[in-house]
Order: C-alpha cells, then sequence, then structure tokens
C-alpha cells in the first residue's frame, strides 16, 4: 500500500471491458510505492552524509537540518529571509557558533525545533 | 460558517478543483476530463540544467493555474484570481469571499500540509485545495485529491498558501466570479479549442524540449544517464520521472488516461468517431508509458541496470513519442 493508500485512495481512469472509461479507487501502485521509497531512501542517505560532515566538524549543523527538510539555500533563504551568502558563511562551523539567538530563532522555526536542538543536532521527529 | 458546498474526489488537483467550483456555481455539465481537456492540461515538458529535488525537472501538465483560467475563459466565466503581499491580508480576502458566498481554490505548497503523510511532504507549490467555511479558528478544506473533507488551523493554512521556493503561491486564491449558465454550445466550441490548444502544444512549440518532441529528447538523454551519472543515480533519476508520471493528480500514465477519458466524453458532445478512435490512441500511450515505469521501477529497484535496460527504456519513450505524435496529429485533421 502506498502510504497515501493509508490515509485515502485515489481516483484513477482506466477502461472497462467495452473500452468505455470510468473511474475506479486505488490503494497505489507498486511501481510507484517504490518510486517513492528510492527517493526517501536517497534522503536518507544524504542526511547522513551530511550529519557525518557535520560531526566532523565540516559543517555547521545548519547543514543536517537543511537536507533533513529537503532543502536547499534557495528555499531556505525564501523561508528565513536571511540571504543565500548568508547562509553559505551560517554552514560554517565557527560563523554559527557565533551566532545570536534571534538568528538561530529564525532558523528554528522553520525546521520545527528549540534553539537548542538546532545546536545539537538534536532532531524532532514528530 | 458553512457554505453549500460539495466535496467531489478527483484524479488530479486543479482538474479538481476547476470541478468543483463550476458544479457549485451551476455548470452541472462539467466533468474532471472535461476540464482537463478544454483547459488543454495536457502537456510535457523536460527541462535539462535545471534540477528539482536533485533529480530531472519534468512535468506532464501545463502551468498551474492555467486548467481554470481555460476552462472558465472557454465557458464564458469570469474569473477572480489574487497574490498577495501580506499574509494578514490574504487571509481577510479570503474571510471576507467566505462571507459572501463563494467557496475559494487555493493554490498551496505541500511541504507544511498537515493532512499529508510526511512521505509526500516535498517543497512542491503547486497543489490545489478549496476552502468552503471557516468554524472558530478551523477553515474548512476540501482537497480534490482526498476522499472526504477536512480542516486546518489558520496558521496551518497561512503556512502553506505562503509556502516558498519554485513557483511559490504567494498567497494565491481564485473562484469563478459569478454563476452563469453553460449552454451545450459553449461546451462544444470548449473542447474544440481545448483540442487545438494541445496540439499546438503537443506538436508545434518551436522547442525541442516540449510536447512530443520532448519525450523524444528525454529518450535520447537517458541513453547516456548510465554512462553519464552511474546505474544509481540515473536509476533516481528515472524513479523521479516515475513519480511525476503516476503519483498523486495524474490518474496514471502520465495524464493520457484522462486524456483517453476526455475524448470519449467529448464524442457526446461532438459525435465524430475519430474521437473514439483517438481515445483508444490514448489508452494504449497510457498503457506503454505504465510499462515504461516498470522498465524504470526495475533499473531503480537494482533489479536490472545493464546498458541494454536504459537503451529499452529509451525505446519505450520514443515509441511513446511516435504514437502521441499520431494521436494528437489526427485530432489536429478532424473536420468539426
Amino acid at each position: 500500500m502506498s502510504s497515501l493508500g493509508k490515509i485515502t485512495k485515489e481516483v484513477c481512469y482506466a477502461t472497462d471491458e467495452s473500452g468505455k472509461y470510468t473511474t475506479e479507487l486505488s490503494k497505489g501502485w507498486d511501481v510507484k510505492i517504490t518510486a517513492l521509497d528510492a527517493a526517501w531512501d536517497e534522503i536518507a542517505d544524504r542526511v547522513e552524509q551530511a550529519k557525518q560532515k557535520v560531526l566532523k566538524g565540516g559543517a555547521s549543523p545548519l547543514l543536517y537540518f537543511m537536507e533533513k527538510a529537503l532543502m536547499d539555500t534557495s528555499i531556505l533563504a525564501d523561508y528565513t529571509g536571511f540571504w543565500q551568502w548568508q547562509i553559505k558563511r551560517h554552514l560554517k562551523p565557527d560563523v554559527f557558533k557565533r551566532l545570536s539567538d534571534k538568528k538561530l530563532q529564525r532558523y528554528a522555526e522553520v525546521f520545527n525545533v528549540s534553539v537548542a536542538d538546532l545546536k545539537s543536532m538534536k532532531f524532532n521527529e514528530a | 460558517m458553512k457554505l453549500n458546498y460539495e466535496h467531489l474526489q478527483a484524479a488530479h488537483c486543479e482538474n479538481g478543483v476547476t470541478t468543483s467550483l463550476l458544479q457549485n456555481i451551476g455548470v452541472h455539465q462539467i466533468t474532471e476530463p472535461l476540464a482537463f481537456g478544454i483547459g488543454s492540461g495536457i502537456f510535457f515538458v523536460y527541462i535539462p540544467l535545471i534540477k528539482i529535488n536533485n533529480g530531472p525537472a519534468i512535468a506532464f501538465r501545463s502551468l498551474p493555474g492555467l486548467v481554470f483560467n481555460r476552462t472558465c475563459k472557454a465557458l464564458d466565466i469570469p474569473v477572480v484570481r489574487k497574490k498577495f503581499s501580506s499574509k494578514e491580508k490574504a487571509q481577510s480576502y479570503l474571510d471576507d469571499c467566505l462571507t459572501a458566498g463563494h467557496p475559494v481554490g487555493c493554490q498551496v505548497g505541500v511541504y507544511y500540509l498537515p493532512y499529508f503523510p510526511k512521505e509526500y511532504r516535498f517543497h512542491f507549490n503547486a497543489h490545489n485545495l478549496i476552502v468552503y467555511g471557516k468554524e472558530g479558528d478551523n477553515y474548512l478544506i476540501s482537497d480534490p485529491v482526498m476522499e472526504t473533507v477536512t480542516t486546518m488551523k489558520s496558521y496551518e493554512l497561512e503556512r502553506v498558501r505562503f509556502a516558498k521556493g519554485a513557483l511559490a503561491p504567494k498567497g494565491q486564491l481564485y473562484y469563478p466570479k459569478e454563476s452563469r449558465l453553460v449552454t451545450d454550445d459553449q461546451i462544444r466550441e470548449g473542447i474544440k479549442n481545448g483540442i487545438k490548444k494541445s496540439v499546438y502544444d503537443m506538436l508545434h512549440i518551436p522547442v525541442p524540449i516540449t510536447g512530443v518532441k520532448g519525450i523524444r529528447f528525454i529518450a535520447k538523454r537517458i541513453r547516456n544517464w548510465r554512462d553519464k551519472l552511474g546505474v544509481k543515480n540515473a536509476g533516481l533519476y528515472l524513479a523521479q520521472l516515475v513519480r511525476m508520471q503516476e503519483e498523486i493528480g495524474t490518474g496514471g500514465g502520465g495524464f493520457r488516461y484522462i486524456y483517453g477519458a476526455f475524448l470519449q466524453q467529448a464524442h457526446a458532445y461532438l459525435p465524430k468517431d475519430e474521437l473514439l478512435e483517438i481515445s483508444n490512441t490514448f489508452t494504449q500511450a497510457g498503457d506503454l508509458w505504465r510499462t515504461a515505469a516498470i522498465q524504470a521501477s526495475g533499473i531503480y529497484k537494482g533489479r536490472i541496470g545493464n546498458q541494454e535496460d536504459f537503451n529499452l527504456m529509451s525505446d519505450y519513450l520514443l515509441e511513446i513519442s511516435e504514437i502521441e505524435k499520431q494521436a494528437f496529429t489526427a485530432l489536429s485533421k478532424i473536420k468539426w
């Protein structure tokens, strides 16, 4: 069953025996379920890579949350109101450490986490 | 406050919103396939160089908003469509519409859409839903891809109406300005013009990345994906193609089945037997899109992945391009 199938069936158009189009309700199709799975596996990989990079000091926790939220600097800039060049700076651990709570709060809101969690890279799964 | 409004489930969100809003003002002839066909929703475009969610940029439909606008225009129904820079104004305008008795279509992003499963929440901003009332802080929501109606808190609705990124909705809302009686003649004209527009979109746009030429173009590219991207990334690209083609909204087969249904319904208004034959051709195209999707899934599941497998995928799309070229050429030749 598709993840959407848990909450709703989808309308599909299909032909009956006489070739006439009717609608039917579908719970999903294996081919597209696995397509979605493939996309999420890839996202999980990217998030894990980001996490390792942050732990090794190669980037600030922002990178982890950005990947987790499926964002790039351009979308994140739109949501936070920062410029992309600012976000690129904030991705550097040293710069990130010196950010004011006010600025961190803007990121925290977009990612649905607290500022403390943002700093410690703890993600609220809910 | 709850407006007199009947929820209608559809395969594709904008078709569904268009159909619902029009039926609600008394255009009872309209169905999802008719809205899709009259509004010329069928399309194909593959934009190389641009990436979406780290995959290829592919669309099987026209730009958001066009189906509603074109369908209303064809039926001579005036449309109100508004974007907002201020969230407060966007909400008060919506409230005023509801007070005035208009259910309203809204373009939203799905990333923060609370009733969608997490797996579906990508940064995709061309989703459409209808707001048909407000009770306390809850807006009453009719989302055409869902079986039943739902509600959203005002801040939740604000968040999805002001989603960011590509095609940001900017609080966009739209609705038919007033009820008009629609005659069958208007539907007939709408069908003819809708088909004409789709013929142009699929055959004659003078760039190589749209319509049947676009399908050919991506088919040729796919041949090189394995060498260029590696098997894994090429598989992810194909997964994205399949998602665009089959995910919620398309009704399967990248809209080909809905278009086939449209041509059958068009036949009830314009009894040209060619319409039924061409409808069959679209069913064939839809089936072949699905066969191609199965081939693609073999690759992204890692079951197959040789160059021949990519070649076969490419051949399927070349064949589809050829079939659809014939279908739209046949449509262009109908003497009305």
